[in-house]
């Protein structure tokens, strides 16, 4: 009887214990999946396909009274035509207009900008002056150069001709093409053109909306917590202000979104699409978050600190800042870098407030228009060219990689500054 | 720990004077809201416009036409959009606020955006009707004078000439412009035109499509739609002309009131199914954001055939 009845419990010990193994093995292979996937998708934009011209330019041409290269005189330059004339050159073959038309649509749209980018940033001096320039493949000679465009379907169905392939397979055996490192994808924002796409534009637009929320947040929800532990009454009031920061916690984050956008836009007037608006709403919503997780860290810390700081005569204050608030800092902070990491993925309040835009400069100031990363992902993922398919994977990664690190951090922190009781 | 909250004090100080004295929008950048269908097309401008000018980047969301509309039409200043653009004209509600709050919205039609109703091209090219298309997709029908649930089930019940096959067609969601045009253009105007109803009316029982699955709602990404037409021979889908265009190796679009969507017939509108698109200009704030009367002749230069929009699919005018 007693035999049978251990047995019975041991056998439903080992069925728990094999329940959670399948749980957690079920978890990390999902995880593992979907890491891979993007991964595999991901990792080929790290590279991108460049071409290399030879230009000869006359920077006299530019330079001004002052000797300083005048951006006017740049502007009218038709440095799409230098580029284009200099790909004729290498493909004497091509006389026809529309032929001319499909050669050019091997090379990016961007080129004559870039090229003319990379003049102003190594400026020459002493007339005429040869310049050899790598610069970006079309998005489809880049597909079609990684192996991502299948060239056995009918041309008609492809995305790039046979006589494309041609010129792009000439250029990488006469070695002025190939796959290089690509670097425009992390020092660049946003384009309609994928190989002149990146994603420093919404990096530095997450990193000041992020600044924001935490100076707004922090200090709030650290004095909401002190106030709810320490001096708040019990009753119904605090019960009321209680179960609201409970219940906010749980509130859908487009709600925040529709919060700043009739409060911080139309009632106080700060710009659409600014870091300090998205910053604000941001931190409205990680608010809760942050004092939940500071009150529960203010109330682990054993009354015997306080009450030996009161007994010493010490004043509430005292007590709260010297004492108590310090040890419960790595606590504080743990649940702060989780509200930030939350905040940094969020996108449907800042569509509210203009920030799911299409912006190709990088933001510098607090006012000036800026999207964020998960922002970025949403846009690119929604794009038809199939380069921007790759470029979304690869933006995952590194918003994924930082999300990692935020809470490493945490982890981190909480392990050196823990006191044990 | 004082010296934190010292910190912190000065930093939110810090912070609330940056805001007081940065209050509004850099106003060396033009902001442009609107139409998620003129978004893809007011972007390659914004990029081109940007890089061969010295002119700031504008801003471009894509709010929506009526979302656009709202935000432009709500008053003069840099916290307001320079720009809006629409998949139809202003609505004269809309340019009565607009005049309520001063502003004098300047339009410019940038082309056209036809709407297809499109198959697999391995399969039989349709001739329909609106009406026919109506009675297809539509929650309510017309009998007898009165609305009633649909209950057609095969193409040849509504009209014994057309194949028998199950009615299946995909529809975009209502969030999208195209639902909001294809139930305009083509289940409005048929309750308008064929059936005589007033405007209440029809808007009240000519908006909704079936739910009983000969109707599935899509999702936003048409590039799907496209495949699960190419997978199923008897099925329909509704999307814009430039996926048509895009690929003409898997679907094909159904003749509409005699007319085949075609390049040509969009931009001369004697295919019906189609609208001309917009964007609308701050009268009051050309001057005074720097590079809004170039940006809008700007985006006009580039609305000819053979440029980079018509590679994007828009239709020029013709």
């Amino acid at each position: 009887m007693t035999k049978t009845s251990i047995k019975s419990r041991r056998a439903r010990e080992t069925r728990l214990k094999a329940y959670g193994i399948a749980s957690i093995s079920f978890a990390l292979i999902m995880l593992a999946t979907l890491l891979i996937s993007i991964g595999l998708n991901g990792y080929s934009a790290l590279q991108q396909a460049y071409f290399k011209v030879e230009v000869s330019i006359d920077v006299e041409k530019f330079i001004d009274e002052s000797g300083a290269l005048n951006n006017k005189k740049m502007n009218l330059f038709n440095w799409d035509s230098l580029v284009q004339s200099a790909l004729i050159e290498m493909f004497p073959a091509v006389k026809d207009r529309d032929e001319k038309k499909e050669l050019f649509a091997i090379i990016s749209a961007n080129s004559g900008y870039d090229l003319k980018e990379t003049v102003k940033s190594n400026p020459l001096r002493n007339g005429s002056q040869n310049l050899a320039v790598w610069l970006h493949l079309s998005d489809d000679a880049d597909q079609y150069l990684k192996g991502r465009l299948s060239i056995e379907i009918p041309e008609e169905d492809r995305r790039i001709s046979d006589k494309q392939i041609a010129w792009v397979d000439s250029l990488v055996e006469r070695d002025i093409a190939k796959l290089k490192f690509n670097k425009t994808f992390f020092t660049s924002a946003d384009s309609r053109e994928p190989e002149s796409a990146g994603i420093l534009g919404s990096v530095i637009g997450s990193a000041l909306t992020l600044f924001v929320t935490i100076i707004f947040a922090l200090p709030l929800a650290v004095m909401a917590a002190i106030y709810l532990e320490y001096f708040a009454k019990p009753g119904r009031i605090t019960d009321f202000i209680e179960v609201n920061v409970n219940n906010l916690a749980a509130v859908p984050s487009i709600v925040f979104g529709l919060l700043g956008l009739s409060v911080f836009l139309s009632t106080f007037g700060l710009p659409r699409s600014a870091p300090l608006v998205g910053g604000l709403v941001l931190g409205l919503m990680t608010l809760p978050t942050i004092i939940i997780a500071s009150r529960a860290s203010i109330r682990s810390i054993p009354p015997s600190i306080r009450e030996a700081a009161l007994g010493l005569g010490a004043s509430k204050m005292q007590a709260a800042l010297h004492h108590v608030l310090p040890l419960a800092a790595p606590g504080i902070l743990t649940g702060t870098i989780i509200g930030m990491a939350q905040a940094l993925g969020e996108t449907a309040p800042l569509l509210m407030i203009g920030m799911v835009a299409f912006i190709i400069d990088i933001p510098t100031t607090f006012t000036s228009s800026a999207t964020a990363m998960p922002v970025q992902i949403y846009m690119w993922s929604d794009s038809a060219e199939r380069a921007f398919y790759e470029r979304s994977s690869l933006a995952i990664l590194f918003l994924v990689a930082f999300l990692i690190s935020m809470n490493l951090l945490a982890v981190v922190l909480r392990k050196k500054f823990e006191k044990k009781w | 720990m004082n010296n934190l909250l010292k910190f912190f004090t000065a930093a939110i100080a810090a912070t609330v004077l940056s805001t007081g004295s940065l209050i509004a929008r850099e106003g060396d950048q033009i902001s442009i809201v609107g139409s998620s269908t003129v978004f893809p097309f007011s972007t390659i401008v914004a990029e081109r416009f940007a890089k061969n000018t010295d002119f700031k980047a504008p801003v471009i969301e894509s709010t929506g036409t009526g979302g656009g509309a709202k935000l432009f039409c709500a008053g003069i200043g840099l916290d307001h959009p320079d720009v809006t653009n629409a998949s139809r004209a202003m609505k004269s509600s809309e340019k009565e606020t607009c005049t309520a709050n001063g502003i004098t919205p300047v339009e410019y039609m940038i082309g056209f955006d036809g709407i297809t109703f499109s198959n697999s091209n391995k399969a039989q090219q349709y001739s329909l009707t609106k009406e026919e298309i109506f009675k297809a997709v539509s929650a309510k029908i017309m009998s007898n004078g009165k609305m009633v649930d649909n209950g057609y089930k095969r193409w040849s019940d509504i009209n014994p000439s057309l194949p028998s096959v199950k009615i299946d067609v995909l529809a975009p969601p209502p969030s999208s412009g195209t639902r909001d045009a294809f139930v305009e253009l083509v289940m409005h105007d048929t309750c308008k035109k064929v059936y005589k109803m007033s405007k209440d009316d029809y808007k009240a029982s000519c908006s909704a499509l079936r739910e009983d699955g000969a109707v599935t709602e899509a999702g936003e990404n048409d590039n799907l739609i496209i495949e699960k037409l190419a997978a199923n021979q008897g099925r329909f889908g509704i999307f814009g002309y430039s996926f048509l265009d895009q690929n003409k190796d898997k679907v094909q679009g159904s003749i509409v009131n005699g007319v085949a969507p075609s390049m040509e017939t969009i931009a001369d509108s004697s295919y019906k199914v189609s609208r001309p698109l917009f964007f609308y200009v701050k009268k009051e704030h050309v001057g005074v954001v720097p590079g809004l009367q170039e940006f809008a002749d700007y985006f006009m230069s580039l609305t000819v055939s053979g440029s980079p929009l018509e590679a994007a699919g828009l239709i020029p005018k013709p």
